[in-house]
């Protein structure tokens, strides 16, 4: 008994050895980061020994990644990229969501199929003709075209994913529920804004996560769309910097932390639902 | 015969109401999902018989696309390198997540502070991440360098590139993964292991005998995904390897270079065509991964 007592201890004190280290490993490319963007360009290359602390703490660094690029305008763009996108995946989805799961109407399953369709196809089969509708909706419509935020937004317009995530929430609540309601003479749309749209919180906070983390990250459509450095996100003004200051790792630092940081706060305040969140709508 | 036709699909009114809001409900997604989706879809697969000349004009080649896709030994190599960076990422980044995820299911005190930790890299754009990467795998200044005592051109060799691309999509993406796997692990009753241990069963024989079955049906989800994303990489690989890189032929993925054919060479067709040739091959896999998994998921609790 005491030997099994001894080995549960040893399993123990490795778990933590083990984890810690992990921790370690995850954690240090964001403090050298944060450590480097506060140096010199000297001090970052000098080796044998390294530096590791900057001797001033001082923001010139951030001041040149922020004269170099319009990083107001990149957060901004950003922001407004995200916003729309979420705001149109969480209500056409939702709507859509509603609709497969409680309403009985002929084609539905061939309409569903068509959501199936776009979801097993890699983004980047659409990318030609969408950066070819943007080119030309621009000639038609500057405020449309090429360089502007609805066209960051475009692709993310409707989500096929957000119907299919928010459907299996509405299969989920039972039909008592919306019958209930059309008894008490809700029509549909009051049924589904009124009744169950509110019951479904949990699944279009996630979506939100979901979509925002993943439009923020997104590179190929913002860099193929939109060219002109104003119109960047932070994802593409990134790849921008990259080759602007190819050896000034110190102002490299401090354009990535600059990037990085609205999410990673967001992060550390909504931790709990971030991580469900994703977890949730990656598991299914 | 068109009355016929009424009467037997003759509906009441309130199922005709219905019928008319799920139209009207799912009209803004399946009309988006129609012009955003489907018919870029078919033009895709047009235009990779077509030659682009430019302004959005095409001429109907037939196949030459495909045959000069498959005579390019560029085209080649970006298969091999797609193929390659599945084969060092996903085995080995799954590995780990999984013993991450076993070793956040055991009574320990700090869950969540580690499990947010692991999980910081997803929410960072990957843009931001491969850059701070690529100064730690600086040749000259980088800090792994140091560390290891080493002078290894970690982002310009042809031979070691891919390595440090594995290592960045591992380190992203093994707390994603392994919050997926703790589900699968948290469903596992604890009862078994308890009626284990009385057997006198060691922790490696539960291990293979209990975890790994139980948990293997989330382990073909995670395997799958993780699978999908790896074949289509792109933003890791261009942001750690630019152009001008003279490794850039030895860790192009086939996305980048669709990338760099489409929106750099401006040759859309040929574009099309690496596009076309990356679904059949991510049909390919799949297909393998569901006969295969036959083998070694379990299904039967």
């Amino acid at each position: 008994m005491k030997n099994m007592q001894r080995n549960a201890q040893i399993t123990k004190v490795l778990t933590y050895v083990v984890l810690i280290l992990g921790a370690v490993i995850m954690i240090f490319p964001f403090v050298w980061m944060i450590l480097t963007s506060f140096k010199t360009q000297t001090e970052s290359m000098q080796v044998n020994p390294i530096v590791f602390f900057p001797t001033h703490w001082d923001l010139n660094n951030f001041v040149d990644a922020v004269k170099s690029l319009p990083f107001v305008n990149m957060y901004i763009n950003t922001a407004l990229m995200i916003f729309f996108r979420v705001v149109c995946a969480v209500a056409f989805s939702s709507m859509a969501a509603y609709a497969f799961a409680k309403l009985r109407f002929k084609g539905k399953n061939i309409l569903f199929g068509i959501i199936l369709v776009q979801m097993s196809l890699p983004s980047q089969i659409f990318i030609i003709p969408q950066y070819q509708m943007v080119a030309k909706l621009g000639n038609l419509i500057p405020a449309l075209g090429a360089n502007t935020v609805f066209a960051l937004v475009f692709p993310g317009i409707v989500s096929a994913f957000g119907t299919f995530f928010l459907r299996q929430t509405y299969l989920g609540i039972p039909n008592e529920i919306s019958e209930a309601a059309y008894l008490d003479g809700c029509n549909q749309w009051q049924t589904f804004t009124k009744v169950l749209f509110p019951l479904t919180g949990t699944s279009v906070a996630a979506l939100t996560i979901f979509t925002a983390v993943f439009a923020y990250g997104d590179l190929m459509w913002p860099l193929v769309v939109n060219s002109d450095l104003n119109m960047m996100t932070l994802s593409s003004g990134l790849a921008t910097l990259r080759g602007q200051f190819s050896t000034n790792f110190p102002v490299l630092m401090a354009g990535s932390l600059l990037a990085m940081l609205p999410m990673v706060v967001l992060y550390m305040i909504f931790q709990r639902q971030f991580i469900e969140g994703i977890a949730h709508t990656g598991g299914k | 015969m068109a009355e016929q036709k009424k009467a037997k699909t003759k509906m009441s009114a309130a199922a005709k109401r219905e019928q008319n809001w799920g139209y009207l409900m799912i009209a803004p997604t399946i009309i988006g999902l129609i012009i955003l989706n489907l018919w870029p879809f078919v033009q895709t697969i047009y235009t990779s018989f077509c030659e682009h000349l430019g302004f959005g004009q095409y001429k109907f080649v037939g196949l030459q696309n495909y045959i000069e896709m498959f005579q390019d030994p560029e085209v080649w190599r970006a298969t091999w390198n797609t193929i390659y960076f599945c084969i060092l990422t996903v085995p080995l980044g799954l590995f780990l997540a999984l013993l991450v995820a076993m070793l956040l299911n055991a009574k320990i005190k700090g869950k969540g502070v580690f499990r947010t930790i692991f999980f910081l890299p997803m929410v960072c754009a990957p843009a931001a991440v491969t850059m701070v990467w690529r100064w730690i795998f600086n040749a000259d200044y980088g800090i792994l360098n140091q560390i290891l005592g080493t002078k290894i051109n970690w982002v310009t060799d042809p031979n070691v590139v891919m390595i440090a691309c594995a290592i960045v999509a591992i380190w992203s993406n093994i707390g994603y993964d392994a919050i997926l796997l703790l589900a699968g692990l948290q469903n596992i009753s604890k009862s078994y292991y308890e009626a284990a241990s009385i057997d006198g069963a060691s922790k490696i024989t539960q291990f293979f005998h209990i975890t790994l079955p139980m948990v293997s049906p989330t382990l073909f989800v995670v395997m799958i995904m993780r699978l999908m994303s790896s074949i289509k990489v792109y933003d890791l690989i261009y942001m750690m390897v630019e152009d001008t890189n003279p490794a850039l032929t030895s860790v192009q993925s086939l996305m980048y270079l669709f990338y760099r054919q489409s929106f750099v060479a401006g040759s859309r067709g040929m574009g099309s065509a690496i596009v076309i040739w990356t679904v059949l091959l991510i049909g390919i896999v799949t297909v393998i991964q569901f006969v295969g998994q036959k083998k070694w998921v379990n299904y039967e609790v």
